[in-house]
């Protein structure tokens, strides 16, 4: 059978109704992927409004027919038959016919529309959806403990901590990480500074500022804040990272070596957030009175006067109480990334998909632990 | 009447100053199994991505059923790309997609077919391959095999007149792979499509090749061009021989 291009005249279609209730369809031309469109409708249309007891068609007229075409008869035939008429196929050439029946028109039968999803009744969905919520819980609980007990087994055998990985990744998460902590946290301490000497203007409490800024920077806003980049930046890395490692079978890799991926690639990153996001925060936090002090000056105080009112109203508590947070968020930022990256599924959206999450889950659980600390910290009353 | 369906003039390829291939002209005919053989770094996947329009010949054309690949733009360039269907090595299916829909993509954007219709040639050319029932399956989710075939039916979704495959057969077993190329014999007798297929699976190339040329590194040319077992037993060029025997030295002694 010789091939046509692709810009080969379209085919004609030519509809005869004869008197035993019988369509015949008269197919002449190529028929392919590009020029069989037009005929299929007409086909289809003439065959629904007919409804005929047979339908023939007649391909004598038919130069070239690849599997495209064979498409098109197929689907009339599976739809005549299906509508319990009967199906007449003439003319064709050998050729096409020997490409026709290549083909069982029973394996492209329309599927019947009732039936075609599984129906699943409340009960059932809320069974599974506790299922899957406690095998997150389970896999949560199980990889907090596999962390808790290799980050217990490098603190006893300091030896055994791979830390070249420590020091490579302190630099990516700390050391890189300084210019955008040192942005974020300089403007919003300009912001939460000019957003409050506003109303307090009205009191003449402009010099409170000072206050407020540094009890809220100290407790919250600054491990907070710089929690929340950090996150962004390196949580949804190390998923990244851990993620390309699983697609790769590099995870599995270890496996076989008989390596156990906690204490080889997640343990160096969890001392290395461990060790970071104090001295990040601590750097947050200056940068964020250093934009409220930007504010003072435009309101006419001088610097004297803001550290002056900056260390009546800060105390080591609330800066402490401020940092012992951070230990736990970075818990947080290095396990549930790496997690995150060693659940990744295959594929190539599972690596984005795992950072995503790492993200989304980190900051979460970053929020629901700074409440729990809250409520602590007012208990004690630090 | 000329039945080139693919003309390679004078054709070198190079990475920078570096030439992989250096000045080899051959031709395919239509409905022919063409074959490029070669050790490992001779150039043959290089060749093939020249081939399909992914690189400029530092040197020399490649014609396409008449037209120039490499200089070929716009509009023209997709003319010819309609008419040829490449299968890669990897397969290269879009994970995001399911089987069917990696098959749909080609129809849903060279034709104006309605959905159904487009669903249809696709399950139609999933059957071809023997993937029935695989078509709402996520890529990852297939063999190694499974996966050379859905990437053949992906190729194959416009009917193209050429269908390029790199390394078919690699790293499928000797069941998977014998049933591959006895695919691809049928798919070429029964769609009338020309195979250009670079491999180094001897037990492939007896099966499937009308015709291979050999590729070798040393000389960056063509050494030799052929029937394979003609080839095999009647080729005096060394390298030819090792090439064929090794191999078949390694089969009987497995």
């Amino acid at each position: 059978m010789t091939k046509p291009h692709s810009t080969t005249s379209p085919p004609s279609l030519e509809t005869v109704t004869e008197d035993n209730n019988t369509l015949r369809l008269k197919i002449k031309g190529t028929l392919n992927a590009y020029t069989t469109a037009k005929i299929w409708n007409d086909s289809l249309t003439a065959l629904k409004t007919t409804k005929p007891g047979q339908l023939v068609i007649d391909g004598s007229g038919i130069d070239y027919c690849d599997a495209s075409g064979i498409a098109f008869i197929t689907n009339l035939q599976v739809r005549q038959e299906q509508s319990g008429g009967s199906f007449k196929l003439e003319g064709l050439s050998d050729e096409i016919n020997k490409l026709y029946k290549l083909f069982d028109p029973k394996d492209f039968e329309e599927p019947s529309k009732s039936g075609s999803k599984s129906s699943e009744n409340k009960i059932e969905t809320a069974g599974r959806f506790g299922y899957q919520a406690w095998e997150e819980i389970k896999v949560n609980i199980i990889f907090t403990g596999r962390v808790t007990v290799a980050l217990i087994n490098a603190l006893l055998r300091p030896d055994k901590i791979r830390w070249k990985d420590v020091f490579i990744t302190c630099e990516k998460f700390g050391a890189n990480a300084l210019f955008i902590i040192a942005l974020v946290n300089f403007l919003v301490g300009l912001v939460i500074a000019f957003q409050s000497a506003v109303p307090m203007k009205q009191y003449g409490a402009q010099i409170f500022v000072a206050d407020l800024l540094v009890i809220a920077y100290f407790k919250e806003l600054g491990p907070l804040m710089t929690a929340f980049v950090v996150n962004g930046r390196s949580g949804s890395a190390f998923a990244a990272e851990l993620g390309t490692m699983k697609v790769n079978e590099e995870l599995d890799a270890l496996d076989t070596m008989g390596l156990d991926p906690v204490p080889f690639l997640v343990v160096p990153k969890v001392i290395a957030s461990l060790l970071m996001l104090p001295l990040l925060t601590v750097f947050g936090n200056l940068f964020g009175l250093l934009g409220g002090l930007v504010v003072m000056f435009s309101l006419g105080f001088t610097l004297e006067t803001y550290l002056n009112q900056l260390t009546i109203a800060a105390t080591y508590g609330m800066l402490l109480s401020g940092l012992f947070k951070t230990l736990f968020f970075a818990v947080i930022i290095a396990g549930v990334g790496c997690l995150a990256g060693m659940r990744a599924a295959r594929g190539p959206s599972a690596v984005g998909d795992a950072a995503t999450r790492a993200v989304v889950v980190g900051i979460v659980l970053m929020i629901v632990v700074d409440g729990i600390f809250g409520v602590i910290y007012y208990i004690l009353g630090i | 009447m000329d039945d080139k369906i693919i003309n390679v003039k004078e054709f070198t390829a190079a990475y920078g100053d570096n030439i992989i291939i250096d000045n080899i002209s051959f031709d395919v005919q239509k409905g022919e199994k063409f074959v490029i053989l070669g050790g490992s770094g001779c150039g043959k996947t290089t060749l093939l991505k020249h081939m399909i329009g992914l690189y400029r010949p530092a040197h020399g054309s490649i014609l396409i059923e008449g037209d120039d690949i490499a200089k070929a733009e716009g509009l023209e360039r997709i003319g010819i790309l309609k008419n040829i269907g490449v299968a890669y090595q990897s397969g290269a299916l879009f994970g995001s997609m399911t089987v069917l829909e990696n098959v749909m993509l080609p129809l849903e954007q060279y034709t104006n077919l309605k959905k159904d219709s487009i669903d249809l040639i696709a399950r139609m050319k999933l059957n071809l391959v023997g993937l029935t029932g695989s078509e709402e399956k996520s890529p990852s989710e297939l063999s190694g095999g499974m996966i050379k075939r859905a990437a053949l039916a992906r190729a194959m979704a416009l009917d193209p007149d050429i269908l390029f495959l790199d390394e078919p057969s690699a790293g499928l077993d000797p069941i998977t792979s014998a049933e591959l190329d006895q695919l691809i014999n049928q798919l070429a007798k029964s769609l009338g499509v020309t195979f250009v297929i670079v491999t180094h699976e001897l037990n492939s190339i007896y099966n499937i090749a009308d015709r291979v040329i050999m590729l070798d590194k040393s000389t960056k040319g063509i050494i030799a061009s052929g029937d394979p077992a003609y080839l095999r037993d009647n080729s005096g060029i060394p390298i030819v021989q090792k090439f064929f025997k090794r191999q078949t030295d390694e089969q009987l002694g497995s």
